[in-house]
């Protein structure tokens, strides 16, 4: 166990150097590392949040919200299917519960209805193994036709809501442009927003957490806000309330226009009151539309409806055919600032509600930065003092094995670019703690085999080769105990798994390698025939 | 030089006479701490139980925990704990899940923020829905039974059942009395508590397993010997380790609680009292088990000699 061939010592000093190397960045100012040669690594490693302070937000897609609303469109697909000609006569027409329901008055004719409505169904691309899936399932019960959605239908839109979601959500956290968040998918229906530096996560939070959901609508001026609060809409038209729900609209469910017609949003001041409005322009076919719907309605009100409420419901006072308009409702600058920011980066397709909110203040990460710092000096320290007391100037190769095995790790964890949390600088310490269990191991080993009367080179031999399966075994329970932390944990604490993991490895090497290595150089220059421990 | 030695060089103690003190020992403290959890309960944090975590940090001064207390109760936001953190200037505010929504939680902070936004500095704030906690709970109680089943898995492979269930109860035991030290105290419970138990896990068995390791080897090299004695002599044999790993990592663990920062105290605090209940236990527990689970000396006679054999 004692003998090394050349090639294996330089494969140990290469593997040092390279730790070295990775590691040493950590001590530089990032303007330092610009200025040198591209061949070193220049990678420093990873704060997680709970460090350098930022916003973790956990979002999810609200699929009730998302259902209700889809159900709502397909509503309008069902009456213009059945009022196609020759109309089929149905009643009961609506939402209800987990679906869309219809009565069909004809007996005669529910078949002719079901084929027509057959045509929503929506094939999914892809059925499996030759059975159509499709998006939604139609039930016949004596004349009561409903159309709910398959669980796969459902997992396919939300697949694509996500997808959607993420990119709006990027292109309105690029409009702020003052942080630059991670933002990913979790699982099926979730986002996950990771800010570092975000200290107040509150203007993110109103960023990504509206829907901005944009319509424009013909008020219905039959029906006084006051009779409108105690009776019910009339058909096709439904109520929506004002900013601060003292005014209710009766307002017509069609939309005449979309906020994805949009072409671009700005704030801007009114130029006769001097308030904060919003200025949009229509695209091309918007601005067409628009011009029609203000040439036939001129002198009639209409309702800019913002996610389920009126902002603002001027009277169309003439013919608007340059596309652009102007929103105006008790804006102060910022909150204009913001739908101007919203509208342009588009809807979000769903509701997104928010999970799970953490956030760090720049101050108290530095502050755990600095203790985390101390308390592992601290720690190393004692425990370097501690191995030389007990063994000597074999604690002494300890100890250089142990400063190699943390010096391994810096540079593993860089390299990797794995974030290093609160609690993983705990999984130092506690490395640093077990490290010296490796060689603890094997000098009491080689104490036993000194004792039962082994020559002290003999004695050294055959402690590192017995100690080898203990220390394999320990270390691999405690490696399967990381190794799940890692897979189930999250945030910090997965964070705490990477470094016990990585420190494991690196105590493994270090005592085999490194602190072996030492002994055999220490072993041929002394030639010693007495342990010195 | 003269070196240090926390027990002396070779030791004759007689552990196996110990369990008949060692194993009602356990029990009672098994019992108690069981008890201890299903009747007074662990003190769960808003990781698992949902609500609100703020940090806040005084402006000027020390902060006013009667103040805060007085503002946070006219917000109306159910059980509030306010307590200071630290230093006199840090405030740890903790509000229960808000009934209704999912998302009433995320009104909560902006409440307070309004309230006390103007004289404290806002450091941590965590929210944590009430699905997400529940997730949050099974997922955490996933990871410590699936590393347990695993663990035991690769001890049957490597040694014998007897060793496997041994190592298995011995560290139910640590498990069981870190579970009755936080309901004790009423620490609180978190995420972080969860990679505590996992990490004693790692370390009882770690201890555990060397431990075994040696019993094994003995169990090889000394046919005729009695288990009793056997299990003695192997004890003996690795207690200077046993003794010396522990220090070492309680050195490391000590100074991380005491200039870790107030963030990661309670986690650092149950990994301490893990490795104190599981260098106990693998000395006390583990060995004497094997006793009771009946590990016969024959175990590794016959062809199954893969080790070197040694006079």
């Amino acid at each position: 166990m004692l003998y090394f061939s050349r090639w294996k010592i330089v494969t140990i000093a290469m593997v040092v150097v390279g730790g070295l190397l990775a590691t040493l960045p950590n001590f530089f100012s990032s303007a330092t590392l610009k200025s040198w040669p591209d061949f070193l690594p220049q990678n420093q490693v990873v704060l997680g949040l709970d460090l350098q302070g930022g916003a973790y937000l956990l979002y999810e897609v609200d699929r009730e919200d998302y259902k209700t609303q889809q159900y709502r469109q397909l509503v309008g697909s069902v009456r213009s299917a059945l009022r196609e000609k020759p109309r089929i006569g149905y009643t009961g027409l609506g939402v209800h519960g987990d679906g869309v329901q219809v009565r069909i008055r004809d007996a005669a004719r529910i078949e002719e209805a079901q084929k027509r409505l057959q045509g929503l169904v929506n094939p999914l691309s892809g059925g499996f193994g030759g059975t159509p899936v499709n998006e939604f399932a139609l039930t016949e019960k004596e004349g009561l036709l409903r159309l709910t959605f398959t669980d796969e239908g459902l997992e396919q839109r939300l697949k694509g809501v996500v997808a959607q979601s993420i990119e709006v959500i990027r292109r309105r956290v690029d409009e702020l442009g003052t942080t630059e968040p991670s933002i990913q998918q979790q699982g099926a229906d979730r986002i996950l927003v990771e800010a570092p530096g975000e200290s107040d996560p509150q203007r993110l939070k109103n960023v990504i957490g509206q829907t901005a959901q944009m319509t424009f609508h013909l008020v219905d001026d039959q029906m006084s806000s006051a009779q409108a609060k105690t009776a019910r809409a009339p058909a096709g038209t439904m109520l929506v309330p004002d900013v601060d729900g003292q005014t209710v609209y009766v307002v017509e469910e069609t939309a005449l226009l979309g906020g994805e017609e949009l072409q671009d949003a700005q704030a801007s001041f009114d130029q006769r009151t001097n308030e904060p409005v919003v200025n949009f322009r229509f695209n091309t076919s918007g601005a067409r539309t628009f011009a029609n719907v203000t040439r036939k309605n001129t002198g009639r009100p209409f309702a800019i409806v913002l996610d389920n409420t009126v902002i603002s419901a001027p009277v169309i006072s003439e013919l608007i055919t340059g596309g652009s308009g102007q929103i105006s409702g008790n804006f102060t600058l910022e909150s204009a600032n913001n739908l101007a920011v919203l509208l342009r980066a588009g809807a979000l397709p769903a509701k997104l509600n928010v999970m799970e909110e953490r956030s760090v203040g720049p101050g108290l990460g530095q502050d755990s930065i600095e203790s985390g710092k101390i308390a592992s000096l601290l720690g190393g320290l004692l425990v370097i003092l501690f191995m030389v007391l007990a063994y000597g100037s074999f604690g002494a190769i300890a100890n250089t094995a142990l400063a190699v095995n943390i010096l391994l790790l810096f540079g593993v964890l860089t390299t990797l670019q794995a974030t290093l949390t609160l609690p993983g600088i705990a999984g130092i310490v506690l490395t640093v703690g077990m490290a010296v269990d490796a060689n603890v191991l094997i000098f009491e080993r080689i104490r036993e085999e000194a004792r039962s009367g082994r020559s002290a080179i003999g004695a050294i031999d055959a402690g590192y080769q017995r100690a080898l399966g203990t220390i394999l075994d320990a270390n691999i329970t405690t490696l399967i105990a990381a190794v799940v932390l890692f897979a189930i944990g999250s945030g910090p604490v997965k964070g705490f798994a990477v470094t016990l993991m990585v420190g494991l490895f690196t105590t493994v090497f270090s005592a085999f390698t490194v602190s072996r290595l030492l002994i055999s150089i220490w072993v041929r220059r002394r030639r010693p025939s007495k342990l010195p421990i | 030089m003269k070196l240090l030695r926390l027990v002396p060089e070779v030791t004759k103690i007689q552990f196996m006479r110990w369990r008949k003190i060692s194993f009602p020992l356990s029990g009672a403290v098994a019992i108690a701490s069981l008890a201890l959890f299903f009747m007074v309960g662990l003190n769960f944090g808003i990781d698992f139980k949902g609500g609100t975590l703020l940090e806040l940090r005084s402006m000027q001064g020390p902060a006013n925990l009667a103040q805060v207390r007085t503002t946070l109760s006219g917000l109306k936001l159910g059980d509030v704990q306010v307590q200071e953190f630290g230093e006199p200037e840090e405030v740890l505010i903790r509000i229960e899940s808000q009934e209704g929504h999912e998302q009433s939680s995320q009104v909560v902070v902006s409440k307070v923020r309004e309230a006390l936004g103007q004289n404290y500095e806002f450091r941590r704030t965590e929210v944590v829905g009430p699905r997400v906690s529940g997730e949050l709970a099974t997922k955490g109680f996933l990871a410590v039974a699936i590393s347990l089943v695993m663990i035991l898995f690769y001890i049957w492979f490597r040694f014998e059942w007897q060793f496997a269930a041994g190592a298995i109860i011995t560290t139910f035991n640590d498990i069981v009395f870190t579970i009755g030290f936080f309901s004790l105290f009423q620490l609180d419970f978190s995420l972080s508590s969860i990679a505590a138990v996992l990490t004693i896990i790692g370390y009882s068995l770690n201890d555990t397993v060397v431990v075994y390791d040696r019993i094994r080897e003995n169990l090889r090299r000394y046919k005729k010997m009695q288990l009793e004695e056997l299990l003695d002599l192997s004890i003996n044999e690795t207690l200077s380790r046993t003794t010396m790993t522990s220090a070492t990592t309680l050195l490391a663990l000590l100074a991380l609680y005491f200039f870790g920062g107030e963030v990661i105290q309670s986690f650092v605090l149950a990994m301490i009292v893990g490795v104190v209940v599981g260098t106990y236990s693998s000395i006390f527990l583990a060995a004497p088990l094997l006793i009771l689970l009946g590990l016969r000396t024959s175990v590794f006679n016959s062809n199954r000699d893969d080790e070197p054999k040694k006079a």
